[in-house]
């Protein structure tokens, strides 16, 4: 059975996360090979994941941290925190 | 993202329950990204997503003696964040949780990609203009609920399938359809603005696999 365009589509982020089976991979390589458009988009989403995982683009607030540190501190401060019988 | 240690967590958890409270620094640091942004995709508010970690943090503390390891320590760190949020967002807006979860499954993931053949690499270099990042933030947060939290805990903090369903209390096969749709969504609306970042000619994808 020879897939089309359509159905790599909708394989795309299984086949990027490698879930899917043998068989279908070994298809959808096969279209890739010939196609220029599925290749091109599964590049593009391929990068788009890629860039989503870089820490530069989401990045903390400045001092986030160091103020959740502090209020942690003020917390341990306190006498009990929980039942140490419990 | 740090990867979760079951040891050390469990030995720290034993001892900070013993009086070593100074521990509860080192046990919560490698949580702390993944509970912020888990809390921005639901807050959409650095502000309460910063002031709702605070407060899921030290509830975390209080709580500390009721983990009892059946799932990974991270896993019940962010499902109580995913609740302290969500009772943030009925308490800003009145909205309730049925119509946050009002997007569903069923909706029709039939969808046409960006076709665009040019861009297919991003120099790295890219990365470090502000506008590509603000970019990739802004496609994100314009994501239905459902699809934005499933991506943020799957692609930005790169938490596996397994963990992000057990997270957000929905099966693995739901994990997998709201990630192709979301992947799908972002690609389409991505992939012609970043076309313009794709001017110098490196293959950068195949820098990491
Ligand atoms: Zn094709």
């Amino acid at each position: 059975m020879r897939i089309d365009c359509k159905h790599v589509w909708q394989h795309i982020s299984a086949y990027i996360e490698n879930d899917v089976d043998p068989q279908l991979r070994a298809e959808i390589d096969r279209h890739l090979e010939t196609c220029e458009i599925c290749s091109a988009v599964l590049d593009s989403t391929r990068n788009v994941v890629i860039l989503m995982a870089d820490d530069r683009v989401f990045e903390l607030p400045a001092g986030y941290s160091e103020r959740l540190h502090a209020r942690i501190d003020r917390e341990l401060e306190k006498p009990h925190g929980w039942n140490p019988d419990d | 993202m740090t990867a979760p240690n079951p040891e050390f967590e469990a030995d720290c958890i034993r001892r900070i329950l013993a009086g070593e409270k100074h521990l509860f620094h080192d046990l919560i640091r490698p949580c702390e990204r993944s509970i912020y942004f888990l809390l921005f995709s639901l807050l959409k508010n650095e502000t309460e997503a910063e002031d709702v970690a605070q407060e899921t943090v030290i509830k975390v503390y209080q709580n500390l003696d009721k983990f009892r390891g059946e799932s990974q320590f991270r896993t019940w760190v962010l499902s109580i964040a995913r609740n302290e949020g969500l009772g943030r967002l009925r308490k800003i807006s009145n909205r309730r949780e049925d119509s946050l979860e009002a997007d569903t499954d069923e909706q029709t993931g039939d969808y046409t990609p960006a076709i665009l053949t040019s861009w297919r690499e991003i120099p790295a270099e890219a990365l470090e203009q502000k506008e590509l990042g603000n970019l990739l933030r802004k496609a994100i947060e314009g994501l239905p609920e459902i699809y934005r939290n499933v991506v943020l805990l799957r692609d930005i903090e790169e938490i596996d399938i397994r963990e992000t369903a057990a997270v957000l209390k929905i099966s693995e096969a739901s994990v997998k359809v709201r990630l192709h749709r979301a992947r799908a969504l972002l690609q389409r609306d991505l992939a012609p603005q970043l076309k313009g970042f794709a001017s110098a000619k490196r293959r950068w994808f195949g820098g990491r696999a």
